[in-house]
């Protein structure tokens, strides 16, 4: 069998570029004199932006590569330059921190570049081995760079629980893939599909589908996987933390979107229970487990679960307009989630972070400009028009309702009820309290994403059609 | 029950009894030892597979390389071989069974495997030439062709693991003397000596 020629490999030229540069990237590193070279960052947003170019460039519609191990197509570009938006402005709010935190080396945009790499690639995987392997390539980079503070023992501690369960979580996927490939007969995606179009479903091959979505879930810290999530958010260093809030959820819903619907549509009715019931508890459990929380990074790792929930009640619909409103919900998702994290890193006295909720208080009076943004994103988040969030769980909904799934959005509508009781009580804190010590001002990089974000999340109503008919043809080359 | 069935069902039952003596084992060399067999029957499943080259693969990377490293990183961790030297006499007899169980395995699997025709029938086959190449070369032609993809991928995996080794473990220490060959050959004798004239009875102030 011949090697695919160069030129055939137009599909994944943004990948291969990718690879490249990081590689390179790290080449520039080492042997630049300067241990902390922050241009070696720079350098790594410049690529992601390229690469980002490179996708948008692509024509339009479905290509598949080494025997359909590789998927480019419409959703999985959309998909690519979320997690990408979502990896270039992590780096850009790390900056600051690792320099302060002592911790800027040129590893840390390396190690972003190459998960960021692995979730392309994750995004595009269309066979079991392909899924694997992506995965792995972005979760062992980010352990790395959950303890990428190694001499702080919380960071330590954080980057070896996910370490740990994240193992885990990949035995269980492979313990189904091994499953799915035993009763089907093959790796491809849509061999698999093609199987159970012909054959009744097997309850082996059901037994490995709840294997691979527990270790999904894993991935996206869904109820009843997600107990790593509040250590390793408090953990790891907060841009990291941003970073895993944003980029690598598009990943895990970009895998777990393209296993349900190219794989399993004819069981649809199987999976739709597993997913309706993990919506539910993450809903239910990021709702009530953030109200008691004192810590910012542990309240937004709850509240990511929660968002996690509500992005689910889309997929649970099983129809093109759910898949559509997943993907308008990531988008705004990280948007907000970035917002937030700016405003987490915007939380400094001296040289040493402030994490505690009650350090917010009277932040109004301190710095408005800071104390609006981050009420814009928090009632962003609990989902009130006209701002962005409204609009990401109104098309989920909408979708549920649609399935006629009536209770699983009353639960949705519900839960986010409480969930807006513990983001109001924050911005209580900031404009109805005693002040705190003033934090220190902001830095100009900070300033940017916030500004942006907070823009996104304030004027998204004006061009929301856009996105939405994005999402629309992204989501319908899957159907 | 066929030569290969009674092999399969031994090997599969010596793989999973030894894979739970790996996490009940309460001592950590035990439990990579128990790895060790537990690999030696993977490796025995694999052959019955007929799937030489994996097999060999396993007992050459995984039992000479990894295994071995895993039992000294676990050696040179915290372990009290007192308590270990006491248990010995106790476990003698349990551990010279399972060794030579082990020992039984390898001989019996050097001298007598055979695969059963109608096993190999059951095989999904790699290649459409499965059949008529050795499965090293099967796998030589399709590993940097067809999943050529696969390959890099895994590459890409490996240097992450490589990068993420230095960035946790590398610590550049102050005033750690290391060897430099160029200054070595460029020293001459008058950069490396000084003579002094000392006068007798003093010493060099």
């Amino acid at each position: 069998m011949p090697l695919p020629a160069f030129q055939d490999l137009a599909p994944i030229y943004p990948e291969i570029f990718l690879a490249l540069a990081s590689m390179a990237l790290l080449m520039i590193g080492v042997f630049s004199r300067d241990e902390d070279n922050p241009s070696v960052s720079w350098i790594a947003i410049a690529i992601l932006v390229a690469t980002g170019a490179l996708i948008a460039g692509q024509d339009a519609g479905a290509r598949e590569l080494f025997d359909g191990a590789f998927l480019a197509d419409d959703f999985g570009r959309f998909m690519k330059l979320l997690i990408l938006a979502g990896a270039a402005l992590a780096i850009i709010l790390s900056f600051d921190y690792l320099k302060t935190a002592k911790i800027l080396k040129f590893e840390f945009p390396v190690l972003v570049l190459l998960s960021t790499l692995g979730m392309l690639l994750l995004a595009s995987a269309n066979n079991l081995i392909s899924l694997y392997l992506a995965l792995e390539l972005q979760s062992l980079a980010l352990y790395v760079l959950a303890s990428f503070r190694r001499d702080a023992v919380l960071s330590s501690e954080a980057g070896l629980k996910y370490f740990v369960l994240g193992a885990l979580s990949s035995g269980m996927l492979l313990y189904g893939c091994s499953l799915i490939y035993g009763y089907t007969g093959t790796v491809g995606f849509e061999g698999i599909a093609a199987v159970l179009e012909n054959t009744d479903r097997s309850v082996g091959l059901v037994f490995g589908l709840v294997f691979v979505l527990a270790g999904v879930a894993f991935k996206l810290s869904a109820v009843p996987f997600h107990m790593w999530t509040p250590d390793v958010y408090q953990g790891a260093p907060t841009p990291v933390t941003a970073f895993f809030a944003s980029a690598p959820k598009v990943a895990a819903f970009a895998m777990l979107i393209r296993i349900v619907q190219e794989a399993f549509p004819a069981i649809a009715e199987d999976w739709r229970q597993i997913i309706i019931a993990i919506s539910v508890a993450s809903m239910v459990l990021g709702a009530f487990a953030a109200i008691g929380q004192t810590n910012i990074k542990r309240l937004m790792a709850y509240s990511s679960i929660g968002h996690v929930g509500y992005a689910m009640v889309g997929l649970a619909a099983g129809t093109p307009s759910g898949v559509q409103g997943v993907m308008i919900y990531l988008a705004i998702y990280i948007v907000m989630t970035l917002g937030a994290f700016a405003c987490i890193l915007a939380m400094r006295r001296g040289d040493s972070d402030v994490e505690e909720i009650a350090e917010l208080n009277g932040l109004s009076r301190n710095q408005p400009m800071l104390a609006f943004m981050l009420t814009v994103l928090l009632f962003s988040m609990a989902g009130i028009p006209p701002l962005a969030g409204f609009f990401a769980k109104f098309y989920v909904f909408l979708a549920a309702i649609e399935a006629e799934l009536f209770w699983l959005a009353v639960i949705g509508v519900v839960t986010s009820v409480v969930s807006a009781f513990y983001y109001l009580a924050i911005i209580a804190r900031m404009y109805f309290q005693e002040p705190a010590a003033d934090f220190e001002p902001m830095t100009a990089k900070v300033r940017f994403v916030l500004g942006l974000t907070g823009i996104i999340t304030l004027f998204l109503f004006i061009p929301i059609q856009f996105l939405v008919t994005a999402a629309e043809t992204a989501a319908g080359s899957l159907f | 029950m066929t030569i290969a069935g009674f092999f399969f069902y031994l090997f599969a039952f010596v793989t999973v009894a030894s894979a739970l003596m790996v996490i009940s084992a309460r001592n950590p060399v035990h439990a990579v030892l128990f790895l060790i067999l537990a690999f030696f029957n993977a490796a025995g499943l694999f052959l019955l597979l007929g799937a030489e080259f994996i097999a060999l693969i396993l007992v050459i990377v995984y039992v000479g390389a990894v295994a071995v490293l895993f039992l000294f990183v676990v050696m040179m961790l915290d372990v009290d071989f007192a308590e270990l030297r006491a248990g010995f006499a106790k476990y003698l007899p349990i551990g010279g069974l399972i060794g030579g169980i082990l020992l039984a395995q390898l001989l019996l699997v050097v001298t007598a495997w055979t695969v059963a025709p109608q096993e190999a029938l059951k095989i999904a086959e790699p290649i459409p030439a499965a059949s008529l190449v050795s499965n090293t070369e099967a796998i030589g032609r399709v590993m940097y062709t067809k999943y050529i993809y696969f390959f890099q991928l895994a590459g890409m995996v490996l240097l992450v693991a490589m990068i993420g080794a230095i960035v946790l473990t590398l610590r550049h220490r102050e005033g750690v003397k290391r060897q430099d060959v160029a200054t070595q050959v460029a020293r001459d004798p008058s950069a490396a000596i000084e003579v002094r004239q000392v006068e007798s009875g003093k010493g060099i102030g």
